[in-house]
Parts: structure tokens; sequence; C-alpha cells
């Protein structure tokens, strides 16, 4: 799996179309491209430099600005504590040695099984419940040792695959509206 | 004072299904548009001059006024608004975004009638994943219910919105950065001038960029009229405003309260703010706007929660954002995190700021671990000098944006407030609070 699936390919056209520019749809591409292999393969890169109408180079240095966008596989749940200031005074450090304990890895590691990786985040706005952890970029509750590992086991028991889809899933709602008015509106102005 | 004020922008917040549309529909929804669209552009626009709206992403810019920047004469104008919310410490327009979506879609839409603007892009940070959801079902509802399409409500006014999802990188809350970001490119702010993107932005048109927060309140602005939001508040902090309070505080939360005239102190100690600190525990700082923000003391507790008066006493307001440390915190240790997410998140574009930031997190690192050397604190400050010369507030600038003469807000702070517990850390070769068990990350 690399290039868009059909479905894909056909949503990928639809978010192109959205944009005055289709360059501008490169990054959800990168997320529409990551929920389906869970990281930017190659060839996802390329199709996506073919739809935007630039070089895969460009695709590849482009998303490799931004944290989000993983150029190597990561394991299906990424893991993500931060440790920005408010998380800091709440203990964060602390949090990731025993993090780093549990899941057996260090930091920016993936489990041999490749079920968890671990991060370190930036502030991630949860700051009135630090320390702050998301798994996919879902907010979880997790704040001490205990939580943390009664979460690691629902996650490996798939207790929660429906509120946290595999790593790389963000948005799962999708537009349902095309852009009909772009050519009248210009009249707005 | 403090509980009477009207909540403007979180009213619906808490309630259940409170980003629906039903629900929206049921508290008011869509009636600041409605009646935005019975009136002239220019009527809009002069209500928010009236409210004197200040940005709430951080910079605190007029709103009105950024409106009337745009370059005329251009074919097409956009607008961008700003949920790519960051600042460390910042955590309302994530309140915001998942739990009164319709409201950020419905004040877009009143600030694109006013500018006359026909397609207006929400950027959404990347780690908001319900966020992102929850925007887009109310931005597919809301062309289902004719809040958006062709013609608005049937008024002939033709807007289409798109919700843009980030990818993970502070720099693009800058606007000029959010701007190369939306166009696919890396989040590089971009050279100035043109300091405002109303000259020349997105895809080199005039583009106006607001936070969401800001969005936020013209519904109510619009119902009420500007005179009702400048009745709250004081002077040029007009209205309410949603503070985010974090740290070393009871009840750490966000508050929507009228600006100026509480305090500091009301809202880390009133109990049903902040309720105070944790027993036994002593007020050693708190930061008052995001970590760009330079620190304050216990001194400044009862200054009121306004713009201009935090600015003349040295620091800023910023993203509404306070942070409480009391005194079990180690200020190297909290200084050394802030410039590491400096660090972390610089750009690369400019040198003071990429190679200056790695500097300073290095430094502050080896006096956290004990490898701390006399010179180390003058040379601190003379790296900081080198980021913002004179090292005052607000800082010179030496770089494309501010990131890079934002960092030496804590450094400097740490420094000029607590210079015994920097030497402390060199004389007893580490941290003489004991707060580090081991190596911190690199």
């Amino acid at each position: 799996m690399a290039r868009f699936d059909a479905g894909r390919r056909a949503q990928a056209e639809a978010v192109v179309a959205l944009y005055p520019q289709r360059r501008s749809a490169l990054i959800p591409l990168c997320h529409l491209a990551q929920s389906q292999d869970g990281y930017l393969t190659e060839e996802a890169m390329e199709e996506i430099g073919e739809l935007c109408g630039v070089s895969s180079a460009e695709v590849f240095g482009t998303a490799t600005f931004y944290d989000m966008l993983k150029t190597e596989p990561v394991g299906r749940h990424l893991v993500a504590v931060c440790t920005n200031i408010a998380c800091l005074l709440a203990g964060a450090y602390e949090l990731i040695e025993h993090a780093e304990e549990s899941l057996g890895i260090r930091l920016g590691q993936t489990t041999p099984d490749g079920e968890f990786t671990l991060e370190e985040a930036e502030c991630l706005a949860g700051c009135d419940v630090a320390p702050c952890v998301q798994v996919n970029h879902r907010f979880v509750d997790a704040t001490d040792g205990d939580s943390f590992d009664a979460l690691i086991d629902d996650l490996r028991a798939g207790r929660r695959s429906e509120e946290i889809p595999p790593h790389g899933t963000l948005c799962r709602t999708a537009r349902s509206v095309g852009m009909p008015a772009r050519d009248a509106g210009r009249a707005n102005s | 004072v403090i509980t009477s004020a009207p909540r403007i922008v979180t009213s619906r917040i808490g309630a259940a299904e409170s980003f629906t549309l039903e629900h929206y529909l049921a508290t008011g929804g869509y009636q600041g548009l409605r009646r935005a669209l019975s009136m002239s552009r220019e009527a809009v626009h002069e209500q928010v001059n009236v409210a004197s709206l200040l940005g709430r992403g951080g910079a605190g810019f007029p709103a009105g006024r950024k409106w009337s920047m745009v370059r005329p004469g251009a074919p097409v104008t956009y607008l961008v608004v700003n949920g790519d919310e960051s600042e460390p410490a910042t955590f309302k327009d994530h309140m915001l975004i998942e739990g009164d979506p319709h409201q950020i879609i419905e004040g877009t839409a009143i600030a694109a009638y006013a500018i006359g603007v026909s397609t207006a892009f929400i950027y959404c940070r990347g780690e908001f994943a319900l966020g992102l959801e929850r925007l887009t079902r109310a931005c597919n509802e809301a062309y289902e219910y004719g809040a958006l399409g062709a013609s608005v409500f049937g008024s002939g006014y033709a807007l289409d919105i798109v919700i843009h999802p980030g990818a993970g990188a502070y720099i693009c809350g800058e606007e000029t950065a959010l701007i190369e970001s939306l166009e696919g490119k890396r989040g590089f702010p971009r050279i100035k001038p043109p300091y405002f993107p109303a000259a020349y932005g997105l895809y080199n048109e005039p583009t106006v960029v607001n936070n969401v927060e800001t969005v936020s309140s013209l519904p109510w602005i619009v119902q009420n009229g500007g005179a009702a939001f400048t009745a709250l508040g004081e002077g040029s902090s007009a209205g309410t405003r949603v503070f985010a309070l974090s740290g070393d505080v009871v009840r750490p939360g966000w508050f929507e309260l009228e600006m100026a005239k509480p305090t500091f102190r009301d809202l880390i100690f009133d109990p049903s703010l902040g309720g105070g600190l944790r027993e036994g525990r002593q007020l050693k700082a708190f930061i008052p706007g995001g970590v760009s923000a330079p620190w304050f003391g216990p001194q400044h507790l009862d200054l009121g929660l306004d713009q201009d008066a935090v600015g003349k006493a040295g620091s800023m307001l910023g993203s509404g954002s306070i942070v409480v440390m009391d005194d079990t915190t180690c200020v190297v240790r909290a200084a050394w995190r802030i410039t590491r997410f400096f660090h972390r998140e610089s750009c690369g574009q400019c040198t003071p700021c990429r190679e200056g930031g790695q500097w300073l997190e290095k430094i502050l690192r080896r006096l956290e671990e004990g490898d701390g050397r006399n010179e180390d604190i003058d040379l601190l400050m003379d790296i900081c000098d080198n980021l913002a010369p004179g090292v005052s507030w607000p800082p010179q600038q030496t770089t494309i944006c501010v990131l890079g003469p934002s960092i030496p807000s804590s450094i400097a702070s740490a420094v000029r407030m607590f210079r015994d517990e920097l030497v402390a850390h060199v004389e007893e070769k580490g941290c003489p609070l004991r707060l580090v068990s081991g190596v911190l990350p690199r």
C-alpha cells in the first residue's frame, strides 16, 4: 500500500478542489496518506506532489517541518506526553520516566510489537489537566502512573479503539460540501 | 465584580452536546449573522470598531483596525481564522473549538461579510483531532442550514469556509507563517514589511487573520452592539476575555472574566476562580500571558487583568494565559523547559534564534544538571542581549518574527528575580531544591 486507494484518491481530489491553489492541499493530503499507511511513504509523497503540482522532494521538505507528519513508521498508538511549563510543574518528566519503564522503551522509540511510540510533546493546550497526554492526537486521562498503565492496558486490549483510531487517522468527519460558490462569490468583493 | 459579567464567548461551554447545531440554534445561534446581514458591511465594521475589540491571539491588535487595513482594489480578499493555538499554557481556543464550533463559524461569517470576503479558512491546530471533527461537522451543518454557501440565508451574499488542519508547528501561529503553511509550505514567517497580511497575505492577496476567540466574540457584539461590549472592562481593555490559569493552583482552568477589573490576585486566589495555592505553599512567581511574557512576582498581584497596565508593568497579557509557580518550583528548570520549547520550535531561518536558543538551552541544562560555571549567569544574559539587544520589554527585534526575541523573557526573569538561586545551582553543583532525579532529555 502506498498510493491512495480508490476511495482516498477521490477524497484527495475533492480536497484539492477546495483550495484556490492546489499546493494548499499538501498538508491535508499528508494527513490523508497517514490515515492509510500510518506514515508518509515515498510513493505517497510522490502522489501528493503530483496532486499539488510540486516535486516529491518539496513534499518531503515540507512534511519534515511538521511534527505530526512522519516519514518513518511509528507505532499504532502514538503516545505524546506534554512536558511544557504547566505539565513540568505537574510532574510530566516523572510521568515520562514511568512511561519508559512501563513500555520498556525510551522517548522516541517504538515497542517491538509496533503498538506504542512514546514522544515528548510541546504544549497540547490541555494545561488544566496536567500532565497532559494524547494518544493519536486525542486527549486521554493519564495524569499519574496508575492511570497511565490503565490506559496502556485498555489500548492493548483494544478497548478504546472506537474513540482512538490507529495512528494517522485524524479527522473522521469528511467535508460533505463542495465549493460551488467560489466563482459566484468573487462578486462580493 | 468577578462573576457578574455576561459570558460572551463561553455561554454554551459545559452544556451537553454544546457543539451541535441543534443546541446552538436553541441558544440563539446564528441570530448575530442574520442581524449582520440585515445591516450594511460598514455598519457591522463600525460596531466592531465601537467595541474596540482587541485581538485575542496574543498581540492584542484592534480587530476593527485590522479590517480597515485591507489593501483596496485587489480582486479578492481572504479571511483566515487562526485556531493554531500553541502558546504554552494557552488552552482557551482548544475549549472553544471543541465546545462551540458553530460560534466560530458564525463569527467567521460575520467577519467575512464585514470585510467583503467570499472564501474564509479556519486553520485548526492539527493536534486537536476531536476539534477538527467537530469543526468539520459544524461546517457541514452550517451549509445545510443555509448559513454558508451561494446565498447566506437567502441574502445573496456568498461565503465558503474551508476547515484546514495544521500538522504540528508552534511557529504557524505567527500570522505570516500561518499563511505560508496554508499555502502548503514550511511555516516560515515572512520578512516584514509589509507588516500586515492585509496588504499581501494568502496567495499575495489581502488577507485578514483573526484569532478564534476574537471571531467568537462577534455574534454577541453584533446582537448587543459595540457599546454594550465597551460597557464591560475599562479603557482599551474592553469586554470579557477567557483567561487560562494553570500551574501550581488548586483549581486550574479557564475563566471568562470582565477585562481590567479583576486582578491577578482575584484570578489566582478567589475561591470561585483559581482557589489559591496548595496548603503551605507560597507564591514564587507567575507568568501573566503565555511563556513569551516576562514573569511577575507577588508584588504584581494587584494589577488588573488589563492589557495596558500589564504592558506598563513590563510584561504582557499576551494570550491570556497565567502560569503560577509556587515555592517548590526550580526557576532554572522552568526557564530551561521554556527555552527548550523555543529552541525546538524555532523555524531556523534566523541565526540569533536558531543558534541562540540552542546555546541558552544547553547552558540552563548544565546549570540544572550540576555542571554550571561561575560565568554562566552572565553568559546567559549576554546571549539574551544578542537575541534582543538591551533585554528590555518589549524586546528589540533581531529576527524575522518575535519567536527569537521572546526567548530572553523567562531567562532574564529568572536571572533578575532569582539570581541567588542560579548562583546556588553553580555553588552546590546542581539544583538546590533537589528536584532533578536524573538527566534531562536531550
